[in-house]
């Protein structure tokens, strides 16, 4: 549904987007994470035609965005960041209106504006004016008005933002499910969203995608994935990571935590041995007394800070 | 047509806006009362004069409140929207940009309109002080209204120009003391005296006055109407113009 082409944008001399491609077909969430200023608005903008693009291609639906914006922009729903929406209505008036510019008339109209205001649980402040709402409530009458038409694409610039910890897990959930018949892309900086909602993901850093797959796929990228920690009891640290590192799996062990009694030791296998690297410490381990045992599955955070910031990362290891 | 539903749309949210906040009303209560004011206690005034005209005693003056009260109308149609950022969620409607502009033009222009009718007591007086001639007044005030939708459009540039409401009120009131003063009689005497002919004929024709005139003796010339309405459409083209330069890449 979305193809977005060597899509780059300058402002002035600096580059906000330099170079991203991809594509989001039906049935697809994809997650745009990046630090701050990395580019994820603006190429939404672009995405969206709010902005025009300096080199490169975006169609959605087979339609250019620059050549054929309207028809475009009908199957697009867009949840701009920070959610801007016109203060001086009513929420009412406002669901109204979005829904008669996307051409929703009589009882069409009507029944669209019910549905969004009971998916976005905007009863209570219907007709409170948008200026008083409280941020969330503002939100989410902006999401409202995104999802309106019912779009087969959906744009959301940070869709979570100022929502409380239920509407949070809500708007995921709304996300996942119409995720199922349509091609949704959304940014964030909460990288559990990106477990809870996203069948892929994208990295960007400087205007560049630096990641791109699956959730798995990224925390692959972690170090930890695949490593071991182990605690063990009645052990001297020295001991046991002389007796985990004779074993011919075992890339590199590191000491986390030395109490009294125990020892926490994390193991990282050779990168051939990842599934296999449990079985063979239990076997070596039949005399020491295992208190835990788990295979680290890779953090999505560490990964983000490898990527984004590999220097400071590397820095703070040492 | 799908344009002339859109347009509506954004028209009715517009005048929506315009009447939800006291500012409007607080317009359209300046506006009478300077009506008034001029009108019945300025000399000439309306009731010393006894005379069934209001040319120089209504008409005269509307240039002049133009002047402040449309830029104040028309300052906040961009420059809000773009501070608040529902410019963002408007230009990406399936919409055009023109259909947004026309439409936001409109709304302000009718609003205009109303407060224009709303001096009707001025022409219920004047038709019983004496008897006018009503068709006169009527095209005085159709030019009216055309001379407000002017230096609306041109207050619709200036609003697209800026975020911020006052920056693009001073210099809408600076390009329409320019559409007024060009055709100003101290001005023009100036430079009459000054430079040639044909250079005094070219500035005065820029001028709302002289167009406006003639509106005010009651005649429909279509080379007033078509100055005014290029103006108007000159404009919004403009307005065109930038707010693709803001998206331009
Ligand atoms: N209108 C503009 N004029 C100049 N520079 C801009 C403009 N819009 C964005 N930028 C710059 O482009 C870069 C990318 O900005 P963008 O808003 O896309 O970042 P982002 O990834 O959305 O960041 P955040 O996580 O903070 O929302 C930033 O350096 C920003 O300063
Ligand atoms: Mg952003």
């Amino acid at each position: 549904m979305i193809k977005v082409h060597n899509l780059a944008r300058f402002f002035g001399t600096k580059r906000a987007v330099d170079g991203v491609s991809f594509s989001v077909d039906r049935g697809e969430v994809l997650g745009f994470l990046g630090p701050n200023g990395a580019g994820k608005s603006t190429t939404m903008r672009m995405i969206t035609g709010f902005i025009a693009p300096s080199a490169g291609s975006v169609t959605v639906g087979g339609f250019d965005i620059v050549e054929h914006p309207i028809q475009a922009r009908r199957l697009i729903g867009y949840l701009p960041e920070n959610a801007p929406a016109y203060t001086d209505m009513t929420v009412y008036g406002f669901l109204n209106f979005a829904a008669e510019i996307r051409g929703l008339r009589g009882d069409a109209r009507k029944q669209a504006v019910n549905r969004v205001v009971e998916t976005c649980f905007l009863e209570s402040v219907l007709h409170q004016s948008v200026e008083t709402l409280s941020k969330g409530y503002r939100h989410r009458t902006c999401f409202a008005q995104s999802i309106i038409h019912d779009p087969d694409v959906l744009v959301l610039d940070e869709p979570t933002d100022g929502l409380d910890p239920n509407q949070k897990h809500e708007v995921r959930q709304l996300i996942r499910r119409m995720g199922k018949n349509k091609a949704i892309v959304f940014s964030t900086h909460i990288l559990e969203e990106v477990d809870a909602a996203c069948t892929r993901a994208i990295i960007i850093d400087r205007g560049r995608i630096v990641a791109n797959g699956t959730p798995e796929e990224l925390r692959q990228k972690s170090e930890w994935a695949g490593a071991i920690t182990l605690r063990v009891a009645g052990i001297k640290a020295a001991d046991l990571s002389q007796k985990l590192n004779q074993l011919p799996m075992v890339r590199q062990t590191a000491i986390l935590k030395e109490e009294s009694g125990s020892v926490t030791v994390r193991v990282f296998p050779r990168s051939s041995h990842t599934g296999v690297l449990a079985g063979s410490i239990a076997d070596a381990a039949k005399s020491w007394r295992i208190e835990e045992l788990h295979t680290e599955e890779g953090r999505l955070d560490e990964v983000f800070r490898n990527i984004t910031m590999p220097d400071t990362a590397n820095k703070e290891k040492k | 047509m799908n344009a002339w539903a859109n347009i509506r749309t954004i028209t009715k949210r517009e005048l929506g806006a315009y009447f939800s906040s006291p500012l409007a009303y607080v317009f359209i209560v300046i506006f009478l009362l300077l009506c008034g004011f001029f009108a019945f206690a300025v000399q000439p005034t309306l009731l010393d004069r006894g005379q069934a005209s209001l040319s120089a005693t209504f008409f005269f003056w509307h240039p002049w409140f133009y002047l402040f009260l449309v830029p104040a109308v028309g300052m906040r149609l961009w420059a809000e929207e773009r501070r608040v950022g529902t410019i963002e969620l408007l230009l990406t409607m399936p919409i055009t940009a023109w259909q947004a502009i026309v439409g936001k033009f409109l709304a302000s222009w009718l609003f205009l309109g109303v407060a224009l009718a709303l001096t009707f007591p001025v022409v219920i007086t004047v038709n019983y002080l004496g008897s006018p001639d009503n068709g006169i007044i009527l095209a005085g005030y159709v030019g009216s209204w055309l001379m407000a939708g002017a230096y609306l459009a041109v207050s619709c540039i200036t609003s697209a120009m800026t975020r911020t409401q006052v920056v693009s009120f001073i210099i809408s009131v600076v390009i329409c003391l320019f559409l007024i003063l060009a055709g100003f009689a101290p001005v023009v005497r100036l430079l009459e005296h000054s430079t040639n002919t044909w250079l005094v004929d070219l500035v005065t024709s820029f001028s709302v006055i002289t167009h406006f005139e003639s509106f005010q003796k009651g005649v429909l010339d279509s080379r007033d109407i078509i100055f005014f309405l290029s103006v108007i459409l000159f404009s919004l083209f403009c307005t065109s113009v930038i707010l693709r330069g803001h998206r331009a890449g």
